[in-house]
């Protein structure tokens, strides 16, 4: 059972999408995991032939709980399947058991229209033959079955529950172990807010760039300058990471936050940036999120510009050791060669982990990234 | 084939809306006000809605035009005038 992120304990195994004697490869998603955050679909982590199936539908499995036997590339699978399973499966004692998640593969906006509806989504997927249920489904459903009764919608405050409980945990955590220290400046994105219009002013919708990708990378480029805000905070001690993978703070819909992670945001061109964020935002709005996008963020970005939040200091995710905020891009008067002139200003803050880093790397990490929004055409 | 009319539009509008926020409500929806905000939608969302409306409708809504795009009333006026000169 992979983590999907520091908070998570334990999930629930919903189905397999592999049989045993199946040749896999790393990357390939192999089953479907609930967690607190919805149905996720893990990806195998090593390549080989599935020798044996050990995880159960319907069973909770703690975080490294076996899943599965695979043969290595060469070995017999059939072989490795009549081994016993090693006793690592022995429940790591949970301090408070979370309510039972449902144990439904469907998409958060299908999930949030049956409670509307008051349409069962479990009994839903038992007709499906636990197929992933969606918005159709639900709708299709509302048509035919008067409303359902209660348990449906106990069912579904409960999945809520489950994500409140767990950003608790993981907030609580922070702010019990991690002395935050807060930044913030106002970045003039005059020049930057330019060249995007004259850069999408060529391009067809499906390829505009939207003004965060480009913060995004700014970002992703600044920590490549100050790396001793990326990376994990483990064991007492910090590990930078080398590769950054931005944590992307999305709200859903249904209430609650996911924060799936933009891999390798600092070797992307900003096109291919802009196209991986929005892929991830469609999955996220489509439940479709992967194990690897939820595994291992370096750093975490909020951006609350949309709704109109000029300033955001926000609260660390551990073992994260800083989050990045982002405002709303605002039209101000500022002095501008002894000239009082308009230009757009964005308010960038960070939280960082003072265990790590001290407020001059902050400083620098901040001015780091106004340089680089200051040359929009080098990013 | 004839240009869709304003209820098509309409609809078109509303599909694209519905498979972002499931939840919208078009009869409460106030026409003449914010749409992404009346609906809490981020800029990828109202992003995808315009890209999911230009496959549809082959209207592409140039980011210069996006003020005029902002309540219904206006996205719709926008299209219908834009589908009906092409």
């Amino acid at each position: 059972m992979p983590s999907l992120g520091a908070d998570m304990e334990a999930g629930t195994f919903i189905e397999w999408n592999i049989a045993p004697g199946q040749a896999v490869k790393r990357g390939d998603v192999v089953c479907v995991v609930e967690t607190e955050k919805g149905a996720v679909d893990v990806e195998i982590w090593a390549s080989g032939t599935v020798a044996r199936l050990v995880a159960e539908p319907g069973k909770r499995i703690p975080v490294g709980g076996i899943l599965a036997l695979l043969a290595a590339e060469g070995e017999d699978w059939q072989a490795v399947a009549a081994t016993p399973a090693a006793p690592a499966e022995a429940p790591r004692p949970s301090p408070a058991p979370a309510p039972a998640p449902a144990l439904v593969r469907s998409s958060p906006a299908a999930r949030k229209r049956a409670e509307e509806l008051g349409v069962d989504v479990a009994a839903l997927a038992a007709k499906k033959g636990g197929a992933p249920i969606t918005l159709a489904d639900v709708e299709a459903a509302a048509k035919t079955a008067p409303r359902a009764s209660a348990p449906a919608v106990a069912g579904e405050g409960a999945a809520r529950t489950g994500m409140r409980q767990a950003i608790a945990a993981a907030m609580a955590r922070s702010k019990r172990e991690i002395p935050h220290y807060y930044l913030g400046c106002e970045v003039d994105v005059e020049r930057a807010a330019t060249w995007l219009e004259q850069f999408n002013a060529g391009r067809p919708i499906g390829e505009r760039v939207l003004f965060a990708a480009l913060a995004f990378k700014a970002i992703a480029l600044a920590l490549r300058d100050v790396p001793d805000l990326n990376g994990v905070f483990v064991d007492g001690a910090f590990r930078p990471s080398a590769a950054i993978h931005l944590g992307v703070v999305t709200s859903l819909r249904e209430g609650g936050v996911i924060n799936p992670a933009l891999h390798d945001a600092d070797k992307l061109g900003v096109p291919a940036l802009m196209a991986a964020l929005r892929d991830l935002l469609m999955r996220v709005r489509a439940g479709q999120l992967r194990s690897s996008d939820l595994a291992d963020a370096t750093t975490t970005v909020t951006n609350l510009g949309d709704l109109g939040v000029e300033t955001v200091y926000g609260v660390i995710y551990p073992p994260q050791v800083a989050l990045i905020g982002l405002g709303r891009v605002v039209a101000r008067p500022i002095v501008r060669e002894q000239q009082i002139v308009a230009s757009r200003m964005l308010t960038v803050t960070l939280s960082a982990d003072h265990r790590v880093t001290d407020g001059m790397t902050g400083a620098r990490f901040l001015s780091k990234v106004r340089e680089h929004l200051a040359q929009p055409e080098a990013l | 084939m004839n240009a869709p009319d304003r209820a098509a539009i309409r609809q078109a509008v509303i599909d694209a809306v519905l498979t972002i926020a499931p939840e919208a409500d078009f009869e409460t929806v106030v026409p003449t006000k914010s749409l992404r905000e009346q609906l809490d939608l981020d800029s990828f969302d109202y992003l995808n809605v315009l890209i999911a409306l230009a496959k549809r409708l082959q209207v592409e809504v140039p980011e210069a035009d996006y003020g005029k795009v902002d309540t219904l009333d206006g996205l719709i006026g926008y299209l219908a005038e834009r589908v009906a000169r092409t």
